[in-house]
């Protein structure tokens, strides 16, 4: 279980170019949500995942995971909870580096590493198996380096890699944004797929409405650094496009559309 | 002629060891560390102060060695902890040594004059010339190193380093603190800076403290030059074993071409010029040779698809 209370966070407090990025987000994620996260740009759905994800320091507030408060945590000390993917694929995996090589470096996610072998014989029995359930062919091109992959492929086997370990909780930031649609349609079916089959709880920050109302049990809006609407089961289903630009309207009281948004 | 090759090679084979060392934080990193210079002139100021001081030379090398791993974890301190940009953090360090150095030799220079060194004992032993001898020791050790660092990047720790140059978000997203893999990465690189700083210092009978000036420069030759080698090699050698013995055997090579080059009559003091010549050529052929092709390319009205 995740559970935010009042997290507020202000980047170059003071100065001319403050922003508020989030100004007291609570919120409950029960083992297994599903949520995904729409927002205008600039309502902080980035920066919710990274304070979770511990890449910058809290200004207030608490994060706990599973009980324990991981508030004051290190970004390398959450790891071990986390599996993140980010928007751009060439973040999530290292290019000079062999796939077995990443998936082996993935498989230690928040583990002590020592002087053992960074890759171990068992490991490269196991990895194409995982890899051929990408169904991207890169179970034959295990010792490839990763730089040579498209994008697409790079960010399945990023997905792949965050949820190698059970993460307590996965972080997807808009992680289809800078594929193309057949792509990332792709990489969307896989991550619904690992998701219900693990049960793993998720937290998506997505810009494409229909996909933050088809995907998950619950979805949030966020605006101003906060959350503005938390809708889930049924009622969540039966959301179309319409209802949440006139929600958001409703609510903030300015549009949440942007052309990117409209037009995905 | 040949007795000054031969030279040549042994110097190269020796230089090869602070090669490596660069190798680490230049190519793994991603850092040019500009500590080397002055780590290198540490090793051989503690290794010629120690065998003057009746020390087994074997033991004056091993400290010279921990000498430049202290050097390398002061440069890591600067940049992991207190944020100074690497390059910067290095020239801090660098700086901070030449008066170091200078205070452990208590001179600019430290002759061993008839002090023991391994090369001596070396020579007596097996009755080789002094040339031959330090290429023997020089290979022994070289192999050794390229043995242990070949081990060390296949394990978890060394894994995570490689990982730490190639993508610093992805392996903090692993859960790796990045501050302590480059601490890693700058101590062992320095260490190894130190110990060929000693190597060299018991090979000449001397140490100066203007023995490392430039070390970086020659450092960044040789692994461009081990860099061509290796491409050139029929079978293309870029494995990872490979690379580790290029930069070795770039750094011979940049010694073979220094005592031609010196043997044909040019000063030696251009020699640095000479090296930092070939060192900017070859970081820029790629960026020339790319920005050409771009231009080549453009076609007015796009004629290039009919």
């Amino acid at each position: 279980m995740l559970k935010l209370s009042h997290v507020k966070k202000t980047f170059n407090a003071g100065t001319v170019t403050e922003k508020r990025a989030l100004t007291g987000v609570d919120l409950t994620l029960a083992d297994g949500d599903f949520v995904t996260v729409i927002g205008g740009n600039g309502a902080g759905k980035s920066t919710l995942l990274n304070m979770i994800a511990g890449v910058y320091p809290l200004d207030s507030g608490t994060i706990e995971l599973d009980g324990v408060d991981i508030s004051r945590l290190s970004e390398p000390r959450r790891a071990k909870y986390l599996g993140r993917v980010f928007q751009d694929p060439m973040r999530g995996t290292a290019a000079d580096m062999q796939i077995d090589e990443n998936l082996a470096l993935a498989r230690r996610r928040g583990k002590r590493r020592g002087l053992a072998w960074g890759i171990t014989k068992q490991e490269k029995d196991e990895y194409p198996e995982l890899l051929a359930r990408l169904g991207l062919g890169l179970e034959k091109r295990m010792t490839a380096k990763v730089g040579l992959l498209s994008g697409g492929q790079r960010q399945a086997l990023t997905l792949l890699m965050a949820t190698l370990t059970d993460p307590k909780l996965l972080l997807l930031d808009e992680h289809t944004a800078a594929l193309d649609p057949k792509t990332a349609a792709k990489v969307l079916d896989l991550t619904e797929q690992i998701v219900a089959e693990r049960g793993l709880t998720t937290l998506m920050v997505t810009h494409n409405m229909n996909d933050a109302i088809r995907l998950g049990n619950r979805l949030i809006m966020m605006c101003d650094g906060r959350v503005i609407y938390d809708v889930a089961g049924e009622e969540k289903k039966r959301l179309t496009v319409p209802d949440l630009l006139r929600k958001f309207e409703e609510v903030s009281g300015g549009e949440l559309a942007n052309d990117r948004m409209l037009l995905s | 002629m040949g007795g000054a090759l031969l030279g040549a090679v042994s110097q190269g084979i020796l230089w090869g060891i602070m090669v490596l060392g660069v190798f680490i934080t230049y190519k793994l990193l991603d850092i040019a560390d500009l500590t080397v210079d002055g780590s290198f002139a540490l090793g051989g100021s503690v290794c010629a102060v120690l065998v003057v001081a009746g020390v087994d030379p074997l033991i004056a090398i091993v400290a010279a060695m921990l000498a430049g791993m202290v050097a390398g974890a002061v440069t890591g301190f600067l940049h992991t902890v207190l944020e100074i940009p690497a390059i910067l953090a290095g020239i801090l360090t660098q700086i901070a040594l030449w008066s170091i150095n200078l205070r452990i030799m208590g001179k600019s220079n430290t002759p061993l004059l008839q002090s023991d060194t391994i090369f001596s004992r070396m020579t007596e032993m097996t009755g080789l010339s002094a040339n031959v001898a330090s290429i023997v020791v020089g290979l022994i050790v070289a192999v050794a190193i390229i043995a242990a660092l070949y081990w060390f990047f296949g394990t978890e720790i060394g894994s995570a380093l490689r990982a730490t140059g190639n993508n610093e978000d992805m392996i903090r997203a692993l859960g790796v603190s990045t501050a302590k893999t480059k601490m890693i990465a700058l101590m062992l690189a320095n260490a190894l800076v130190g110990l060929s700083g000693g190597l060299i210092c018991q090979s000449q009978k001397y140490a100066d403290i203007g023995m490392g000036t430039g070390a970086i420069v020659i450092g960044l030759a040789a692994i461009v030059i081990g860099e061509v080698l290796g491409r050139l090699t029929p079978g293309k050698l870029v494995g990872f074993k490979s690379r580790l013995v290029s930069a070795v055997a770039g750094s011979v090579v940049y010694f073979l071409i220094r005592a031609v080059v010196l043997q044909m009559g040019m000063n030696a003091n251009d020699m640095k010029l000479l090296s930092a010549v070939i060192v900017a050529l070859a970081l820029c052929v790629p960026v020339v040779w790319e920005k050409y092709k771009l231009r080549a390319h453009y076609t007015k009205g796009g004629e290039a698809d009919a």
